[in-house]
């Protein structure tokens, strides 16, 4: 069973008391959507969320283990997506989508090539990273977290740099994977537009 | 559509590849410390007299201290881009041992920037003086010393990957921890240039290079986790 | 129990608390280990027969280059502390020690420098033991230049903890590395003397300005991981409690 909770989470930075006693519950074909202002710690709380940045305080679980305990385990159901699109200037946005998802599974040339024409940069496939826009490279990001799937979608911000067209990819993408069975936590500045079933919030101040 | 996992191996192998081709896509990146390691090597005869019975004196320190630097510059390379495009991230979120790929990547970059030092070397120290006959010699110290520079200069690049690129902090890191390296690397060399056995140093050279491959790895993995809190 | 008792050590307000009463019984033993020990070495120990009266500086160098390591030692361990358990207290004293045992090195190498002059003829000789002492110095210079470089205080605490670490492991090896590569070129080693054995007159102040030195590294390292612990914690509950109560006397003036 696919859930994601956390209590009274503290971080500091520095200073800063950027977490101060988050709570959050997010299941199987749920969505959380994270709000607030810039500064507000949602990129802290999305990287908290994966492991990647050591609490204070608190706890996080998966499927009622914490995730302390087997960290690898539960990286092999996480996926992340942060503000960079984790891509190499100098690969071109196939060999990117190749080498990125082939940490994770096994994929075929196909595999590939269906993951990029679905997010529309099929024709963009053989250029350097670094001629592509913003908002392709996002693309290609997008590409490569619905090729590698997982049960747990952490994505920060995953609308920047689109387009109306590719906002609409985000969110099928998102509906596939909550229909699937996954839960998703996703920071964003704008509102989801998904069924208030599947919708949570959480508003950090 | 869930796509079957992947192994330790093989993932691996994909990082390797990928490296590697992006070595070959700027191969001027993996070329510049071989071209500084000659230009330091250059600049001690320039600086003395030019004679090869004295330069075969320094030829060692020559040898070993260029290397030494040039490790160092090439060491830049091997976190700090990963870590601004978010691709080391990417890495230590896939589930596998980080111990492991970090591992294979500085297995990567020695290949990149030290195995050119290695081939090279022998060839710079004949110019400096030394006799064929210490061309293997050289050839198996620089070997054993270039991979444990490589091992224990990514732990400082681990360190300092997130930080302003500032070359000083990380030869003020790296360079007391590579001491042991200079000294017997040296040594060897010296032998070797005599004509006498180099198994002593060699020996030496190779246990630390043992040490700095079995311990590297998790002092690597831990660098990298905190470097990317 | 133990248990308990490690982890009362390692709440600041505890910690703050037990350094503020100690700090005192450590300063004025050192003071009179040392001015004992400098009376006896100086004044009372008969002249060394190969060095005459020059080897005196034994009683301040040798002191120092044995803190000097064992500074290390400490700073690497409480950093391991820390790393390990998270607490704040062991990375306030992990880096409390940095600057002192710096400073420890730092008079190791003058006072070798001062006593290779009338030895050597010239202030530097590449000594091993004075070699290793400088390649300490520079693995304190870099523990706090990391420390410097990097702004959040977390992240600053983890990866100098990670760096002493290998650091720690990594001195014996050097050290023993260049004690291999002096004994290919024989220099000259001016450290030791007196062979075959110290006599009693000259062994016990050195034992003393040991002890002494020791003591005053403790009260020192207690003194500033209070300050540290302070400035760390400075928003904290129980800094106005521990501040309002605290007791008047020569520990506490700084």
């Amino acid at each position: 069973m696919n859930e994601l909770t956390a209590d009274d989470l503290q971080l500091w930075r520095g200073e800063q008391h950027v977490l101060r006693g988050i709570a959050l519950a997010v299941a199987g074909g749920e969505c959380l959507q994270v709000t607030g202002a810039n500064g507000a710690g949602k990129t802290t709380l999305l990287r908290a969320l994966c492991g990647l940045v050591p609490l204070e305080h608190g706890r996080i679980c998966w499927r009622g283990r914490e995730i302390v305990q087997d960290m690898a385990a539960y990286h092999s159901e996480l996926n992340y997506l942060g503000h960079d699109n984790g891509l190499k200037a100098d690969l071109t946005a196939a060999e990117n989508l190749r080498y990125a998802a082939a940490l994770r599974c096994r994929v075929q040339a196909r595999d590939i090539a269906a993951a990029l024409e679905r997010s529309g940069v099929a024709e963009a496939a053989g250029q350097l990273a670094r001629r592509l826009s913003a908002g392709q490279r996002r693309r290609v990001a997008l590409a490569r977290l619905a090729l590698t799937g997982g049960s747990l979608w952490l994505l920060d911000e995953p609308g920047s740099n689109l387009d109306a067209t590719g906002q609409h990819l985000l969110l099928q993408l998102i509906v596939e994977h909550l229909r699937a069975g996954g839960a998703a936590v996703v920071a964003t500045h704008r509102g989801l537009d998904l069924p208030v079933t599947q919708l949570r919030s959480l508003s950090l101040q | 559509m869930t796509l079957p996992r992947v192994g330790f191996v093989s993932a691996a192998s994909a990082l390797v590849a990928r490296d590697l081709s992006l070595a070959l896509r700027r191969s001027g990146d993996s070329l510049q410390p071989l071209g500084f390691f000659l230009v330091v090597c250059t600049l001690f005869p320039l600086a003395l007299d030019p004679q090869l019975s004295l330069l075969r004196d320094i030829a060692p320190a020559a040898l070993w201290v260029g290397a030494l630097l040039s490790s160092l510059l090439a060491l830049d390379l091997l976190f700090r881009e990963d870590a601004q495009d978010g691709t080391l991230e990417q890495l230590a979120l896939c589930g596998l041992p980080l111990q492991g790929l970090l591992l294979a990547k500085t297995a990567v970059h020695w290949l990149l920037t030290g195995l050119p030092l290695v081939l090279i070397g022998p060839l710079a120290a004949s110019a400096l003086g030394a006799p064929a006959a210490a061309m293997p010699g050289i050839l198996a110290a620089l070997l054993l010393g270039t991979l444990a520079l490589s091992l224990i200069g990514a732990v400082g690049a681990g360190l300092t990957m997130s930080l302003k690129r500032n070359g000083s902090l990380l030869a003020l890191l790296v360079l007391p921890l590579a001491v042991p390296v200079l000294i017997f690397g040296a040594r060897a060399t010296v032998l070797a240039i005599a004509g006498e056995s180099l198994a002593a140093p060699l020996y030496l050279l190779a246990a630390i290079a043992v040490l700095a491959a079995t311990l590297a790895p998790w002092a690597l993995a831990a660098a990298v986790r905190i470097g990317l809190e | 129990m133990a248990w308990v008792w490690f982890h009362r050590f390692g709440s600041p307000p505890h910690f703050y608390r037990l350094a503020t009463r100690l700090a005192p019984w450590f300063a004025w033993p050192a003071a009179l280990l040392c001015l004992a020990g400098l009376v006896g070495g100086l004044v009372l120990a008969p002249p060394d027969y190969q060095q005459g009266d020059g080897f005196r500086i034994i009683y301040v160098h040798a002191p120092a280059a044995w803190l000097s390591l064992m500074v290390y030692v400490v700073m690497a361990a409480s950093a391991a502390v820390g790393l390990i358990w998270r607490m704040t207290v062991a990375y306030s004293v992990a880096a409390s020690c940095a600057p002192i045992g710096a400073s420890f090195t730092a008079l190791a190498l003058a006072t070798g420098m001062l006593w290779g002059r009338p030895m050597w003829g010239t202030y530097w000789e590449w000594d091993p033991r004075l070699t290793s002492e400088l390649l300490l110095l520079f693995l304190y210079l870099g523990y706090m230049g990391l420390r410097n470089a990097i702004d959040d205080v977390g992240r600053a605490d983890r990866a100098s903890a990670l760096l002493a670490i290998v650091g720690v492991v990594n001195v014996p090896i050097i050290h023993y590395s260049v004690i291999w590569w002096n004994s290919l070129h024989q220099a000259p080693s001016v450290m030791k003397f007196g062979r075959p054995t110290m006599p009693a007159a000259m062994l016990v102040p050195l034992l003393l300005m040991l002890a002494g030195f020791t003591a005053y590294f403790l009260a020192l390292l207690l003194t500033r991981a209070r300050g540290e612990l302070l400035r760390r914690e400075r928003n904290a509950r129980w800094i106005g409690e521990a501040l309002a109560s605290a007791p008047t006397g020569p520990g506490s003036a700084c």
